[in-house]
């Protein structure tokens, strides 16, 4: 049986998609099998940060519709063996997505992988809801910020009321809170929310902090999920958090303002 | 705010603000919502009328439904209410 996990958020543009695909990439190079589903119907965009766009023929929708197998619709990633994408469709709209068509499909994964991720859309209507609807633990991407935040704060009241485990009255979807876009400067000077703000006010564990990086946008211009690019920062910041999901404990690194050397703070170093 | 920071018209860094201004809307939002998404999870409103209920014991006897708690929001303040409607007989004043 596969462990569901929700990527979620409330707001857009925190992160959701390029945490979805660093983090499924991260645990299939970790020896998992996993599959990674794009919940954002008629905004496909997992598929341009994978890499794998021009591959897409059938999608999630074509499955639920049951127009195609799901073999015929996973799309085996370019560079690791363990790891499937189950692209949006591009046409059809947010309500083609239902919950019995995604039960149905998250039921027969779940047969044949180690993790599902679920990359969910923006907001709060069907997509969102059916992306948390079915996890077992649920990945809050939060940037330091305050629209963010309230948007995190509301997911969280939604996954503790209105997900299948909170109808079925399970055990509680176990939440993880991770930060991205921090930026240990602007925190130093009190323009930003530091860690602890957001885990004062959000009051779930910290899974991660992605520190705010360009390589990001470089990652994405390529189509290689930031985990896989050489000498980030924010690549080892995925990384930490992939060990804390799977229970190993890692200090957390870059979150502190790095001192400059003596040469630096004259010639004024870039990054 | 400290007596040098007045002196010295420090104002409070925006992520002071920013965090203040959020502890308080949630505050309000985790009540406003919370009956919506969840009637199994008590809120802290129902947290709260236990324990008034716990103290009010101590003095007299009333009923929950003597106890009535209401938030209002007016301008820019918010308004926490507390009835407690007394037994015609308690026996508060010995
Ligand atoms: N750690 C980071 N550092 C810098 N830029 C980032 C970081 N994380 C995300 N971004 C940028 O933020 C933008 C939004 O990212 P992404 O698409 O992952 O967000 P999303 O939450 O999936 O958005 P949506 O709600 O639209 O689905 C992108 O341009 C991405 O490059
Ligand atoms: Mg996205």
């Amino acid at each position: 049986m596969a462990k569901t996990i929700v990527v979620t958020s409330g707001k857009g543009g925190v992160g959701k998609t390029t945490t979805s695909a660093s983090i499924s990439t991260g645990l299939a190079l970790r020896g998992y099998k996993t599959v990674v589903i794009d919940f954002d119907v008629g905004l496909r965009n997992l598929d341009l940060i994978m890499g794998c766009e021009r591959r897409v023929v059938f999608d999630f929708v074509n499955v639920i519709n049951e127009e195609v197998s799901l073999h015929q619709a996973l799309i085996k990633d370019k560079s690791c063996d363990n790891l499937f994408i189950l692209a949006a469709s591009q046409t059809k709209d947010k309500e083609s997505l239902n919950k019995e068509g995604v039960a149905k499909v998250i039921n027969e994964l779940s047969k044949m992988f180690d993790y599902i991720i679920c990359d969910s859309p923006a907001g709060i209507e069907q997509g969102a809801y059916l992306a948390l609807y079915f996890a077992d633990e649920a990945i809050v991407v939060t940037n330091p910020e305050v629209s963010s935040v309230r948007d995190s704060d509301r997911i969280l009241g939604i996954i503790a009321s209105k997900s299948k485990r909170a109808e079925e009255g399970l055990e509680k979807t176990k939440t993880h809170l991770l930060i991205t876009r921090y930026n240990p400067e602007r925190v130093k000077l009190g323009e930003m929310l530091s860690i602890k703000d957001v885990e004062d006010i959000l009051r779930i564990p910290l899974l991660g902090v992605i520190l705010e990086s360009p390589d990001v946008l470089q990652a994405s211009n390529t189509g290689i999920p930031v985990i896989n690019q050489k000498n980030s920062k924010a690549s080892e910041c995925y990384k930490d958090a992939i060990s804390r999901l799977l229970g190993e404990e890692k200090p957390y690194r870059y979150i502190e303002v790095e001192k400059k050397g003596i040469l630096n703070k004259i010639f004024g170093g870039s990054r | 705010m400290s007596f040098f920071d007045k002196f010295l018209n420090k104002k409070k860094p925006p992520a002071t603000i920013a965090k203040e201004r959020l502890q308080i809307i949630l505050a309000h939002e985790r009540v406003s919502l919370a009956p919506n998404y969840n009637s199994s999870k008590p809120n802290w409103i129902d947290l709260m009328k236990d324990d008034l209920m716990e103290v009010i014991a101590k003095y007299t006897k009333i009923g929950k439904e003597d106890l009535k708690i209401n938030i209002e929001k007016r301008d820019n303040l918010d308004l926490l209410e507390i009835n407690i409607t007394l037994p015609e007989h308690h026996d508060g004043e010995e």
